[in-house]
């Protein structure tokens, strides 16, 4: 027998959810809508006077070569942010895992690097690897390698990549270590008893249990690295050098804050917004299906 | 009880308000931090002890590019200040935007305030002013590049620290001394488009952009992908590659290694003397920006960098008298020789550099007037009086981008110049068409 509450009528029921409904219209909706609308004009900054183009800032945009090299830059960036700062996580929370004393405080060692901001996790990496007086660079010197981000674009590429995923490396951790918890005791020790050494436990039992985790994590880190490394990029390279780690991101802030296009700004937007919900579509439908809950 | 308490409280209130209300109120929005904004804050503080009639309320709003942000999201939400700093690359943004502005010139006229834009100095005023004469907005403080020599560094590779380094052909020499004496850093430079290609340009006397540098019109092309400016990212390209010029950043990172002594020369803003000053450990110099005797028997004058002061529409007429009074206070000799002197920005008028000279200053700090002679000495030509582009900001941030590929070795000078003329002129398309 389901044990469910049915409400009699309509009203009850919509009054209860209107308050959500209300949160989602008026912060994500709304916003949304006027991102659309206004990818359609070419507005002056001041909002005095608006150009009707049409698709026209999509045009603009997509003609672009160096529009699309940017998404080629973003998937580059987000990969590695995502396969860092899980990768390092999951590493991590396998050895807390089989911590037998101290894993309190160890614990609690690795999760404080998500209490530092972006913007100041960027400035603490820039002055490590600053390229005269970074601590890093000078030992890199000693070891005969040259580091120089501010022309290398690989090497930026690295440097905000290691920056962004410091931070995400203690989030992701937290999940994994709850994750690894949560797995029964007794079904490793059976496969153990049966012979089965580390490595192939971890495969065949450890990892598919934790897919729901994992999974999870992925959404959520993919979101990350699309959305939230802008304080990293903007102290540490502001794009650069040339335009190696100029991401969809970043670009939108530089030409709707810096270049106060707005126009250009908003299909940014729109486009990012397609492109995020795609990937979340994508990640529902096919990863998903390989979770077991 | 309570009642008593609130009618005592209001009755208070009003007599405390009283002699206010008869002061008008004057936002001011500036973009200064530390020395530079207790400077500022001086100035305000100044001005509102000597007078009773207004009261100059000065807020920092964060860097050039966040105030400008912050002045047209308070122009949209109808909360605008009465004064809005703009630094110069925003100027061609605000003269467009007819609606948010008022220029300067009318709001002195109205107000009836003493007031000679002839007084300031000419390539100072010329940034600011239409090519009818009108100045829309008060400049306040101008820089421009200079050459800073580390004496020491010179001095102990060896090379006499008084040589000629007027011309880019004798600073080749001495990077090339500089370089078999070891240094590890010979030049470095701040803000790479405006010393290298914009003030190259005008200091050659060849155009930066088509129309007169943009002063003709919105459909201005960019002009900088031509002999001159080539030749000259050519040569530091070469010198990027053997070791002899140092990037560092976009911005003034170039500083910090030349205040901390590992640079010997470094081609930067005459506003970066109140920093160098105070942390050089090292005997330095200022010299004039170094020119192609190749190019040019004699320089034209540089432009300049900085900011203005733009006073914002939709304010009242009592408002705008006050606003006319500040920024008289501000162009005052005095206020002006005191902070050209203490930061190294150019005296505006003619009246402040000579208030300066009569009080000894240049001969207590020799080389401080070298940024204003290199401004005043030839009147400013179409190609020299200052650059009014839409979409500026962004322009430069390309022209870094195709630099940084010229120093990486990445691409020769002439198509990482070309490259960048032809996506500046896509933005200055988007401006045109914003702005039509």
């Amino acid at each position: 027998m389901e044990k469910r509450v049915t409400f009699k009528g309509i009203w009850l029921p919509l009054l209860l959810v209107l308050p959500q409904i209300v949160i989602t219209a008026v912060f994500f909706f709304y916003p949304a809508g006027q991102a659309i609308w206004q990818s359609l004009f070419i507005p002056d900054p001041f909002g005095l006077s608006m150009r009707f183009v049409g698709l026209g800032n999509f045009e603009y945009l997509l003609g672009n070569p160096y529009y699309r090299a940017s998404f080629v830059t973003t998937a580059v960036f987000s990969t590695l942010v995502t396969v860092v700062s899980m990768g390092v996580a999951l590493y991590l929370a396998v050895l807390a895992d089989r911590l037998i004393k101290g894993s309190g405080v160890y614990r609690t060692l690795l999760i404080w690097p998500y209490a530092v901001a972006p913007a100041v996790a960027g400035v603490l990496w820039l002055f490590m690897f600053n390229t005269r007086v970074g601590v890093v660079t000078w030992y890199l010197g000693l070891l005969g390698y040259d580091w120089n981000h501010v022309l290398n674009g690989d090497e930026a590429m690295g440097l905000v990549v290691v920056a962004s995923s410091w931070g995400r490396i203690s989030y992701n951790f937290l999940f994994f270590l709850a994750g690894l918890q949560a797995i029964p005791k007794s079904v490793i020790e059976a496969a153990a008893i049966d012979g089965a050494r580390f490595w192939t436990r971890f495969r065949t039992i450890v990892f598919p249990l934790l897919s729901p985790t994992t999974f999870f994590l992925l959404v959520v880190n993919i979101v990350y690295a699309f959305f939230e490394t802008f304080g990293v990029i903007h102290t540490i390279t502001a794009g650069g050098p040339q335009q190696a780690t100029t991401i969809l991101v970043y670009k939108v802030y530089s030409d709707g804050f810096v270049g106060q296009d707005l126009g250009s700004s908003a299909a940014q937007s729109v486009i990012l917004l397609f492109i995020v919900g795609l990937l979340t579509i994508v990640q529902f439908k096919f990863i998903e299906r390989r979770v077991h809950y | 009880m309570n009642i008593n308490r609130l009618l005592l409280a209001s009755a208070s209130a009003s007599v405390i308000a009283a002699p206010l209300a008869a002061q008008t109120e004057i936002e001011f929005w500036h973009a200064f931090t530390g020395r530079l904004g207790e400077l500022v804050a001086a100035q305000v503080e100044d001005f509102n002890e000597s007078q009773s009639d207004y009261t100059v309320t000065a807020t920092h709003k964060g860097n050039y590019s966040e105030t400008l942000n912050a002045g047209i999201a308070a122009f949209r939400a109808g909360e605008q200040p009465d004064i809005l700093m703009v630094f110069e690359v925003g100027t061609a943004t605000m003269m467009a935007a007819e609606g948010a502005i008022n220029p300067v010139y009318e709001v002195m006229e109205n107000a009836g305030a003493d007031f000679d834009p002839d007084a300031f100095i000419g390539s100072v005023k010329g940034y600011y002013t239409t090519s009818e004469g009108n100045m829309l907005s008060l400049p306040f403080n101008s820089s421009t590049p200079v050459l800073w020599v580390n004496r020491d560094a010179l001095s102990d590779a060896g090379i006499d620290p008084d040589t000629d380094l007027s011309t880019w052909e004798n600073v080749g020499t001495v990077l090339d001394q500089l370089k078999d004496a070891g240094s590890d850093c010979p030049l470095t430079t701040a803000w790479q488009s405006w010393i290298h290609l914009e003030n190259l340009s005008a200091y050659h006397d060849v155009p930066f952009a088509t129309k007169e540098n943009g002063f003709g019109g919105f459909d201005t092309e960019l002009a900088f992908n031509d002999d001159a400016q080539v030749a000259h990212i050519e040569a530091m390209g070469k010198w990027a590659d053997e070791g002899k010029f140092i990037y560092a950043g976009r911005r003034n990172e170039g500083g910090a290694n030349f205040r901390a002594g590992e640079c010997a020369l470094f081609t930067e803003s005459s506003a970066g003397y109140a920093g160098i000053k105070d942390e050089a450990t090292f005997e330095f110099d200022v010299r004039p920006l170094p020119y192609w005797s190749s190019l040019v028997d004699a320089p034209q004058n540089t432009i300049i960098g900085g900011a203005s002061l733009w006073v914002m529409a939709g304010q009242d007429e009592a408002e705008y008298e006050g606003v006319a009074t500040f920024l008289n206070y501000l162009s005052s000799p005095e206020v002006q020789a005191q902070w050209h002197q203490d930061t190294g920005y150019l005296p505006i008028t003619t009246a402040a550099a000579d208030l300066t000279r009569e009080q000894g200053f240049y001969e207590e700090n020799p080389g401080t007037d070298v940024a204003v002679i290199q401004m005043t000495t030839n009147a400013p030509t179409a190609n020299s009086k200052g650059l009014r582009l839409g979409n500026f900001d962004q322009i430069r941030t390309i022209i870094d981008e195709e630099l940084e590929a010229v120093w990486a070795g990445d691409k020769d000078a002439q198509s990482a110049l070309d490259s960048a003329a032809s996506r500046g002129n896509e933005l200055l398309r988007r401006f045109e068409q914003a702005n039509r």
